[in-house]
């Protein structure tokens, strides 16, 4: 064993807008990392989403120098986490680089339920977990409570937790020297066989894809040539270095460390998240324990809204993937809006992160599809096949049975508004596992189908506790259920891209919500036009547009014929944006707000 | 090269007299209130640029068949300027035996004398805004006349001139049926089988002080069912009364229609002249449309700088020449003429519209379609915007002129 003792290796755990960022930057700036005038606020989220939501996407690593009150000085690698359920998976390979986590709590808020996820992951990964609460300066702040609640629901000690403002820079020092003097050193020996963790990866435009790992034993050199544990492939390395947080160049990575490599890699496809990085001339005989590698559970299909750009959504789609192999596509094509892609996500953050990214950096006008989850149906042949796009839900009579994914969420809320989120959950098909309290909040875990999450579970949680209950959830298990695919019609005419699968017992209400939004959304034609919900050939819910009766006024004289081409113009931009449905034209936003159900 | 061959839709003239004594509420036509016109800069600054287009349209070919004074309120003209402008253009062209010379006049801004003198300078039409036979909604409309005065001044109008039109505004704020089938046929009963009418409805346009008043809730105009029934009571009175339509918002005895007037709607070659004026005139066989510069002064200095104050002259595409054909022409109860749209557009009507939307249209009975015309029914007349934007192809590319591709 070499002596690490310099070293930590430290997560940061807390909710969105608890903080974490503003202390991340506050530590690079007492340890020097970046002088003032290169501080930019929150210089850890790199991309403009990131910043503007408040919230980490892609891991993060930063190595500070401290010298701490004993006199030494430490190598602190600061790892910074998504706080989102959806990236939890990239949070556990997060957690697992490093030896000990802070635990960031808003003073003011406690404890919320994306935090819990993350911080049981951190108890379960052995990490020594320090409890910082943050905003101690407001004059809501109340630690005393908060560290109850702290240990009444994470169950862990809390009287030492560091009290701070990030904003205004109080108490960092002690949050260092709790670092230094409360974690562990990481174990390793730089002497052994190569064995590192990749942690994540990113493309750059300049230097390709760049690996982010954590040495657990053995030492890294530039010009080594690695291997690829999992997929046996082999690249020289061209660079090792580490975040300060700008990227510097060190030659070497030993046991205990973190930084990054670059090794001619042109795909981050090609960098498996968990893989073993070993040194292709002295292989470690055993790779580090792995990952399980996250698997898209919600759908959706994106369209481009002027179908030329369809090349070009999907030369986007490729770029974006380069980065995030996490997400997938596959051609999709629907008689209401043409050729597109079906894509999974990790769940409805990272899908709409996706469709921003998309529309912002690659300039894409898209038409989304509501969101879906996979359905597994099970054959009367026996087979079994994973239905992704409702529009290929196959002939009920072929079907034994259909199973849906289950999620168990965790929610918490102050007791005010529990009453109606717990019927919100029971509405929702939800069935409860636990209800405790901390205080004057409560924590509510239900086990739910992923579909009624999709559909609008978040919004109604927000709006019904007036944006005050906090909600995460993690992926359950499979189990049979009653569903039917609901298909609308229009004008009698099948519109594929509003079919949606639902509950039997949601069907109808469904089916009536989306019809009603229709007869609002589709103009009035020259025809009335029938809007019709319907399972199989039964309809369930109905509703009908009027005829126009009378569009016509006016004089028409010389002078006017410009005027009236105004108009004509007008319609005819008009009728570009409508899809064409047997005789009628429905609007391609009537596509994207009939889908958005959350004002029902 | 300007050997036009001019079909049955006539050639028309339009002169414009941007000048009223107030302007109404709903108006947003190019009208301007001044303390005072120079009647013989405008007199001549008018001749100056009908010259420019005469010279611009060619003689050979051209038979001038209506001269249309429109407004503002050319009723304020001096006689001897309409009188000058009507002795060039038949000068400058050869008129039709029965040139048919309109010109717009409002009660309050016109008297027998002068109506007398406009009769002796070559009016043969007079087109009367009436606009209403009631006291309180003349009021409304902002109109400086009373009825009284408004039967004056058609009792006048009918001893002097050989035809009358009658304009009057309706669905007007609250504006019930049966009140206004009485108001119509006080006017047709005047009309005594006879002349014309335009009833139009009554629409709030930007930039007037309706707008205004109507954006701030003043008051609403009627609902659908209303505005349907208005229609409806229209149609049937004028019909009942010998005057039926033959546009949107046009009714004459057969044979009483505005022949300017039909020049728009059938896709004639016509010459605007004046402040604002639109003109759209076949030049070496290529359709234009032309306007003026709207500003009265500033229309007038550039005339008198360069001859003419033209703003806009640009060419007509093949499709945008076609959709303004099927957008005009469907107006008229009459239809659009298939040989007509060839001739003019160059290429037939059937392989222009939408051949979807005709089948679909046609069986719904909104369209009529036989070899000779397409047309709407009774029922497509209402709902006429929306038939047009449905005939009309989307890819019709205006631009190149080449035929759509379906």
């Amino acid at each position: 064993m070499s002596d690490l003792s310099h070293i930590r290796n430290f997560a940061i755990i807390a909710h969105i807008d608890h903080g974490k960022s503003t202390l991340a930057d506050r530590l690079i700036q007492v340890c020097g990392g970046l002088t003032d005038r290169e501080m930019k606020e929150q210089v850890l989220d790199s991309m403009d989403l990131e910043r503007e939501r408040g919230i980490t996407i892609k891991a993060q690593t930063v190595r500070l120098d401290y010298t701490a009150k004993d006199g030494k000085t430490y190598q602190l690698n600061l790892m910074d986490t998504p706080g989102h359920v959806d990236f939890a998976y990239e949070v556990s390979r997060s957690l697992a680089a490093c030896e000990g986590s802070l635990l960031i709590v808003d003073a003011s808020q406690g404890v919320e339920a994306q935090t819990l996820a993350n911080v049981y992951q951190s108890i379960e990964m052995d990490h020594e977990i320090i409890p910082v609460l943050n905003k101690i300066d407001l004059p809501a702040a109340e630690p005393d409570r908060v560290k109850e609640q702290i240990e009444d629901v994470v169950g862990i000690d809390a009287t030492d937790a560091v009290e701070i403002s990030a904003k205004t820079g109080l108490n960092i020092e002690s949050v260092l020297e709790a670092i230094v003097t409360r974690l562990p050193a990481p174990e390793g020996d730089t002497t052994a066989p190569l064995k590192a963790m990749l942690v994540d990866s990113w493309y750059d435009p300049y230097l390709g894809v760049i690996i982010l790992v954590r040495v657990k034993e053995g030492t890294l050199k530039k010009g080594a040539k690695i291997r690829m544990m999992q997929t046996g492939a082999t690249h020289p390395v061209d660079r090792v270095g580490v975040f300060s947080p700008k990227m510097k160049d060190t030659g070497v990575l030993s046991a205990g460390e973190m930084g990054y490599i670059t090794a001619g890699i042109k795909s981050v496809a090609d960098c498996n998240v968990g893989d073993t990085i070993t040194e292709d001339g002295r292989p470690a005989d055993k790779a580090l324990p792995g990952f399980k590698p996250s698997i898209p559970v919600v759908f959706c299909g994106l369209f481009p809204v002027d179908a030329s750009d369809f090349e070009h959504l999907r030369d986007s789609l490729s770029k974006l993937r380069l980065n995030d192999s996490s997400f997938e596509y596959t051609p999709e094509s629907s008689a209401a809006l043409g050729f597109g892609f079906r894509c999974g996500f990790l769940g409805l953050l990272h899908m709409e992160i996706i469709q921003e990214r998309l529309d912002r950096e690659f300039d894409l006008d898209l038409i989304t599809t509501a969101p879906s989850v996979v359905y597994k149906m099970h054959m009367t042949d026996g087979s079994m096949l994973e239905l992704h796009n409702p529009a290929d839900m196959p002939d009920v009579m072929k079907i034994d049975y259909i199973e849906e994914p289950w999620v168990k969420a965790t929610i918490m809320v102050p007791d005010e508004f529990l009453g109606p989120i717990l019927q919100l959950c029971t509405e929702r098909r939800g069935i409860q596992l636990d209800l405790t309290y901390a205080g004057n909040r409560a924590m509510a875990v239900y086990k739910l189908p992923l579909n009624e999450i999709v559909f609008d579970f978040y919004d109604r949680l927000k709006s019904i506790s007036k944006g005050y209950a906090s909600f995460d959830y993690e992926i359950d298990e499979y189990s049979e259920s009653d569903l039917v695919k609901v298909g609308i019609l229009v004008n009698a005419e099948p519109v594929d891209a509003l079919a949606f699968i639902a509950h039997r017992s949601q069907a109808e209400f469904r089916g009536r919500a989306i019809c009603s939004r229709l007869k609002d959304l589709i103009p009035r034609h020259l025809f009335k036009v029938p809007i019709q919900a319907a399972i199989g050939g039964k309809v369930i819910a109905r509703e009908t547009i009027p005829a126009m009766r009378k569009d016509v006024t006016a004089k028409c004289y010389g002078g006017d014929v410009s005027r009236k081409r105004k108009l004509l113009d007008k319609q005819k931009e008009g009728k570009k944006r409508m899809r064409q449905f047997g005789k009628v034209e429905i609007p391609q936003t009537a596509f994207i707000n009939a889908l958005k159900m959350e004002q029902n | 090269m300007t050997d036009h061959i001019q079909g049955d839709e006539g050639f028309g003239l339009y002169v414009h007299w941007p000048f009223c004594l107030s302007k109404c509420p709903y108006c947003d036509f190019n009208s301007h209130v001044v303390d005072r016109v120079d009647h013989g800069r405008f007199r001549a600054a008018l001749r100056v640029e009908l010259a420019h287009y005469a010279a611009m349209a060619g003689r050979e070919g051209r038979r001038l068949t209506s001269v249309f004074f429109g407004g503002g309120t050319p009723s304020l003209m001096e006689p001897g300027t309409v009188a000058a402008i009507l002795e060039d253009a038949r000068s400058l062209f050869t008129p039709a035996n029965d040139l048919e010379v309109t010109l717009e006049a409002n009660p309050g801004a016109v008297d027998r004398a002068k109506f007398e003198d406009f009769r002796d300078a070559g009016v043969n039409r007079v087109s009367l805004g009436v606009q209403a036979l009631d006291d309180a909604a003349l009021a409304f409309l902002g109109r400086r006349h009373d009825r009284a005065e408004a039967l004056a001044a058609l009792e006048a109008a009918q001893s002097l001139f050989p035809r009358t039109s009658i304009d009057l505004i309706y669905a007007r704020p609250g504006h019930d049926p049966e009140a206004w089938r009485q108001e119509l046929r006080q006017a047709l009963d005047i009309l005594a089988g006879h002349g014309h009418l335009s009833l139009y409805q009554l629409t709030v346009e930007q930039g007037t002080k309706f707008y205004l008043d109507w954006h701030r809730g003043d008051w609403r105009l009627p609902e659908e069912d209303d505005a349907v029934s208005l229609w409806h009571v229209t149609q049937e009175e004028t019909a009942r009364a010998g005057l039926p339509s033959y546009e949107v918002s046009n009714h004459a005895r057969p044979g009483e229609e505005c022949r300017h007037n039909l020049v728009y709607w059938r896709g004639g070659d016509y010459i605007g002249v004046g402040p604002g004026a639109h003109g759209r005139l076949t030049v070496g066989g290529t359709p234009r449309a032309t306007r003026q510069h709207r500003a009265p002064e500033r229309w007038l200095s550039q005339v008198e700088a360069h001859g003419h104050a033209t703003t806009r002259d640009d060419p007509l595409g093949q499709a945008e020449r076609a959709e303004e054909l099927l957008l005009m022409g469907l107006r008229l109860t009459e239809g659009v003429d298939k040989m007509r749209f060839h001739r003019l557009s160059g290429r037939p009507l059937d392989g222009f519209v939408d051949a979807r939307a005709l089948a679909d249209l046609t069986e719904m009975g909104l369209l009529e379609d036989t070899p000779a015309a397409l047309r709407a029914t009774a029922d497509g007349m209402l709902v006429l915007n929306g038939l047009i934007a449905a005939l009309v192809p989307v890819d019709g590319d205006a631009e190149d002129g080449s035929p759509p591709g379906r």
